[in-house]
């Protein structure tokens, strides 16, 4: 993976460089500017963010609102903080990301390599399905539930979010699938291979950097969900962003805004450290394919 | 070793909470708002009053917009043939919800209890359809309060105005102070807020025939043009920083003195408690100047719905526990607002609520009890949101008091089409 | 690029080699089948109700006809909201592509600690706006954010206070929802620098081209199918944006700050005007058609021998 553009660089002079440094670390400090005052914040004691300087450090350093927000803030009637939400939420994410990312492999899969007349026209509609503003599904999509007995289940949620998740999986696995070659399935194909052999011997083990590309798109945007959650879940699987959202927005109670920023933080924490721990690979699964188009 | 054993009775009481203690169909799912700091922690003891009594409570709370949210969810759930068995609602929106036929019947309770006796009539316009009970109301909050830093008020004359003339006094002896006179908060519903009592301060007949009975004449005549000049007036008060400001950032700047008074709900007190302040001493509660002796109100009821006959046992003990008198209180004197029944005493209350609950008494029974439309209970949501939508393109200077008079006729008959 | 369906036909009289054929098919039908009913059952379904008298719920008893587009079109928020989408959507489309370019061309320099910059530029994605969106706003209150600062840094005269006028508020909107999404589409533009072949500009290094002409003339314009992959996700984000104007301004100063999905949502749950809002949702998908649809031709259609 040797950076082709980047042989041009070697050419810059000192000066350049120094500027190219300085944007780069520019822009860093307005990507973190809001992350900052969330952290800076939620160590502060309520008094302190009254009086209002909200950039300053805190006088006072306090864990105090993260002890809150993670288990004694009051979610609804009950003062159980952030905690008990994390597994709703877990068991809701892992199996909606499984599905929607191995029903989109296997799409992806067909329509490149598999491909029938009017293929097109099926990878468009579904492509299309990606643009669709959910509030205008949430009506249907619950008589849906109701009729087969999913709603205010985990399994319910699963099943909304893998449909909706269908149409982008879809897309990445497909624009990925289309640069691999497709000599070398057919080759295995004249040795008798089926067409699960094909895919899980030849497609899967190169599979690598478009499914994590494909995961952590579908994981952010499944954690991060608030309509369907607070729509489609039962008392027993609330998923964390609806307590999250429970936790800052009260109508008229005291609003405690350290414990907001301290929630705020912890209930990201997950996607977060999926976003650096993946970062990598992740330009290098757009790279293998996933920005073509 | 002793760690161990905590760990292990925590994962043993993680098991054990979820078991059915009583019988298994006594529970009650219930679907609300109130979901973080005081609000929630008033409305657990409920919850634990209905555990004593071998009734399960399965929370299903959704915060939001104002109850937006929850309803957003509640038509899922309804559409879904899945509704909760009972559901935080206001005004209009218990009305529209009855009108769908989802709604119970909680005429047994209510006939064994005597609720139309002791809950203002003006409640029973919205708990009541089609001569039935359907919804059991929590409290009653007052909308047309304003709140007066005691300093601030002292430094400009010490007298709490009773008239506007004397309010706009006030308020020009605290900007002359070098205070910003008036908190406020630049949300539509805020700004709404101040539109009831202003309104209400024109005449209380002249609030009944515009805001609740929408008409045409009165909503576009010169008397609301006035009303738009006295919004005018107050937002030359508000500091320049206040479009969307929360309110309770707003009580703050009463609290420290910052600014003069704010114009809100008495759920603002709760604010002003919990920085530590005394009713009286620190600051001063008053109903909007020209304004006393009417309410406006607001009333968190609880919404029951269709249920099968199953669950309806555990639903008609929650709706007697919420109407029983101890209750009231004690949710009452935390929430700020004043119980919803007029007979429950008024001895655990503060100055403030005291004079909430006389207050209320007293216009229910002078006929001066009026719906608040901030609050939605003066008219649907989407004849309520349309008289957000002028007022606060009025109040931030988009159009001036004659054409927001016009605008509202407008939009007001265009909601109601 | 030779297809598998322009190899021999198979026999068709072997069932097993017929399974085959069908297989493909039948792995892909569920997804399509699902698709079919949840994404273009339930369009059609909004546009019955954007023609129904709907309030609360669903009500197909009353019939309105365009009773519900002319009312939208005659509402004053509905015409704030196209407005400002289309500020918005210019200017966040526009600003995103410029400086994920940027950013991608800048950290193409062999840069030191790009692994430390990248997962910064990334992460704001990775965020709901529940909360950052409380961030952002306080940062751009002039009371409590940036001029407060600037003002006690002792800049006395700095003044920055769009979010609280009407006409400016909707840029602050774009400056935050340029911080969640640029760094997305830096990523883009990156993986789209380093797929460049090398060779074609090392010949143009030794034809002697500057650094700079090689970026004009043969790398960006190398880029285009990247543009149109971030236009694609640029744009529908921005036609969705709903969570973000919530969060900052809930659409104020008065109605400035109204976008189409924030009506929709307004409409169709808050002011109980289901048909309104279908009506709104509607128009919404023509639009996001129209953006997508010649996309969609152009790349599908030219791929295909």
């Amino acid at each position: 993976m040797s950076a082709a553009s980047q042989d041009v660089a070697t050419r810059n002079s000192i000066f350049a460089r120094a500027i190219i440094y300085v944007v780069l670390i520019l822009f860093a400090i307005y990507y973190l500017l809001p992350l900052y005052v969330m952290v800076v914040n939620s160590l502060k004691p309520l008094d302190e963010i009254r009086q209002g300087n909200m950039l300053a450090l805190p006088q006072q350093w306090t864990i105090a609102p993260w002890l809150s927000a993670w288990s004694t803030a009051q979610i609804g009637v009950q003062p159980v903080g952030l905690k008990p939400y994390f597994i709703n939420s877990m068991l809701m994410v892992v199996p909606a990301v499984a599905i929607s990312t191995m029903l989109g492999a296997l799409n992806g899969y067909v329509l490149t390599k598999w491909r029938f007349k009017g293929d097109s026209i099926v990878f468009g509609m579904m492509l299309l399905a990606c643009f669709i503003p959910f509030q205008i599904v949430l009506i249907p999509s619950a008589r849906i539930l109701g009729l087969t007995g999913l709603a205010g289940t985990i399994t319910g949620l699963v099943l909304i979010h893998a449909i909706y998740g269908l149409g982008f999986t879809t897309l990445f696995f497909r624009n990925y699938y289309e640069a691999f070659p497709t000599e070398l399935i057919r080759a295995a194909q004249i040795d008798g291979a089926s067409f699960f052999q094909i895919f899980r011997r030849i497609l899967l083990p190169s599979s690598g950097p478009i499914i994590v590309v494909t995961v952590i798109w579908q994981f952010t945007n499944i954690w991060n969900d608030f309509l369907f959650g607070s729509s489609f879940s039962g008392f027993n699987s609330i998923p964390l962003t609806v307590a999250l959202n429970n936790l800052v927005n009260s109508s008229t109670g005291v609003k405690e805004y350290n414990v907001h920023f301290a929630g705020a933080i912890l209930a990201a924490l997950p996607t977060l450290i999926v976003y650096i721990v993946s970062g990598r690979y992740f330009v290098r699964g757009l790279m293998a394919g996933a920005v073509k188009g | 070793m002793r760690k161990f054993l905590m760990s292990t009775a925590a994962v043993a009481a993680l098991f054990a909470a979820p078991m059915p203690m009583a019988h298994a169909e006594d529970s009650v799912e219930v679907l609300h708002w109130w979901t973080s700091g005081g609000e929630a922690a008033a409305l657990d003891v409920l919850k634990k009053n209905l555990e004593s009594q071998g009734v399960t409570w399965k929370d299903m709370p959704v915060a939001g917009g104002g109850g937006e949210a929850a309803m957003t969810a509640l038509r899922a759930r309804v559409t879904a043939g899945d509704p909760p068995t009972a559901v935080q609602a206001l005004g209009f929106d218990i009305t529209d919800w009855a009108n769908q036929g989802v709604v119970g019947d909680l005429g047994e309770v209510a006939d064994k209890e005597g609720w139309d006796k002791v809950v203002p009539a003006a409640l029973q316009n919205f708990a009541k359809h089609d001569g039935k009970w359907i919804a059991a109301p929590v409290n009653v909050h007052s909308t047309n309060w304003v709140w007066i830093s005691k300093k601030a008020l002292d430094a400009a004359g010490g007298k709490a105005p009773e008239t506007w003339d004397e309010l706009v006094a006030v308020l020009d002896k605290m900007q002359a102070n070098g205070i910003t006179p008036l908190g406020h908060g630049g949300q539509a519903w805020q700004d709404a807020t101040i539109f009831d009592a202003v309104v209400l301060s024109l005449g209380t007949d002249f609030y009944k025939s515009s805001m609740i009975d929408l008409d045409p004449a009165a909503l576009g005549g010169d008397k609301m043009v006035e009303a738009f000049d006295r919004m005018a007036k107050l937002k030359s008060y508000v500091d320049k920083d206040f479009s969307g400001r929360d309110w309770n950032l707003a009580s703050a700047m009463v609290i420290e003195g910052k600014a003069g008074m704010q114009m809100m709900g008495d759920w603002a007190k709760g604010e002003f408690l919990k920085a530590g302040q005394k009713p009286g001493t620190d600051f001063v509660c008053i109903r909007f100047p020209g304004t006393q002796g009417a309410v406006t109100f607001n009333s968190d009821m609880f919404m029951m719905f269709k249920v099968g006959d199953d669950k309806k046992k555990a639903q008609m003990q929650m709706a007697a526990d919420i109407e029983d008198p101890a209750f009231q209180s004690s949710f009452n004197v935390v929430k700020g607002s004043v119980p919803a029944r007029t007979d429950v005493p008024d001895t655990a209350f503060d100055d403030c609520g005291k004079k909430g609950i006389k207050d209320l008494a007293e216009a229910s029974t002078g006929g001066k009890l009026f719906g608040s439309m901030a609050h939605g209970y003066a008219a649907p949501a989407a004849v309520k949101n349309a008289l957000y939508d002028v007022v606060t393109r009025h109040f931030n200077g988009e159009i001036d008091s004659k054409a927001a008079a016009k605008a509202l006729v407008e939009a007001v008959a265009a909601a109601k089409g | 690029m030779a297809d598998i369906t322009t190899t021999a036909p198979r026999a068709v009289t072997n069932p097993r080699a017929t399974l085959q054929d069908l297989l493909p098919k039948l792995v892909l039908a569920p997804s399509f089948a699902v698709i079919l009913i949840f994404v273009y059952g339930f369009i059609i379904f909004t546009a019955f109700l954007s023609f129904s008298g709907s309030k609360l719920l669903p009500d197909f008893s009353t019939w309105v006809g365009f009773g519900n587009y002319v009312r939208l079109f005659n509402h004053p928020n509905w015409i704030t909201a196209l407005k400002n989408l289309a500020i918005f959507s210019v200017l966040y489309i526009v600003v995103c592509s410029f400086i994920g370019l940027a950013l991608a061309i800048f950290l193409d320099q062999k840069i030191r600690g790009e692994g430390f910059l990248r997962p910064i530029y990334l992460y704001p994605m990775a965020l709901s706006f529940i909360v950052t969106g409380v961030a952002w706003k306080w940062f751009l209150d002039p009371g409590i954010g940036l001029e407060h600062v600037m003002q006690s840094w002792g800049w006395e005269s700095f003044s920055f206070r769009w979010i609280k006028e009407g006409q400016m508020a909707i840029y602050t909107i774009v400056i935050a929802a340029v911080w969640q999404s640029s760094g997305f589409v830096m990523a883009m533009f990156l993986a789209g620098l380093r797929g460049v072949d090398n060779e074609i500009i090392k010949a143009a290094q030794i034809d002697g081209a500057s650094t700079l002409t090689i970026y004009r003339r043969i790398i960006i314009p190398l880029m285009r199918p990247v543009f149109l992959s971030a236009f694609v996700v640029l744009a529908h984000l921005a036609i969705k944006s709903y969570d973000l104007v919530v969060a900052m301004t809930d659409g104020g100063p008065g109605t400035a700050t109204w976008t189409p999905a924030l009506f929709m949502q307004k409409f169709t749950f808050g002011r109980n005007e289901m048909g309104m809002g279908a009506a709104s949702a509607i128009i919404m998908m023509m639009m996001i058609f129209t953006i997508i649809v010649p996309y969609l031709y152009s790349e599908l259609g030219g791929k295909k021998k």
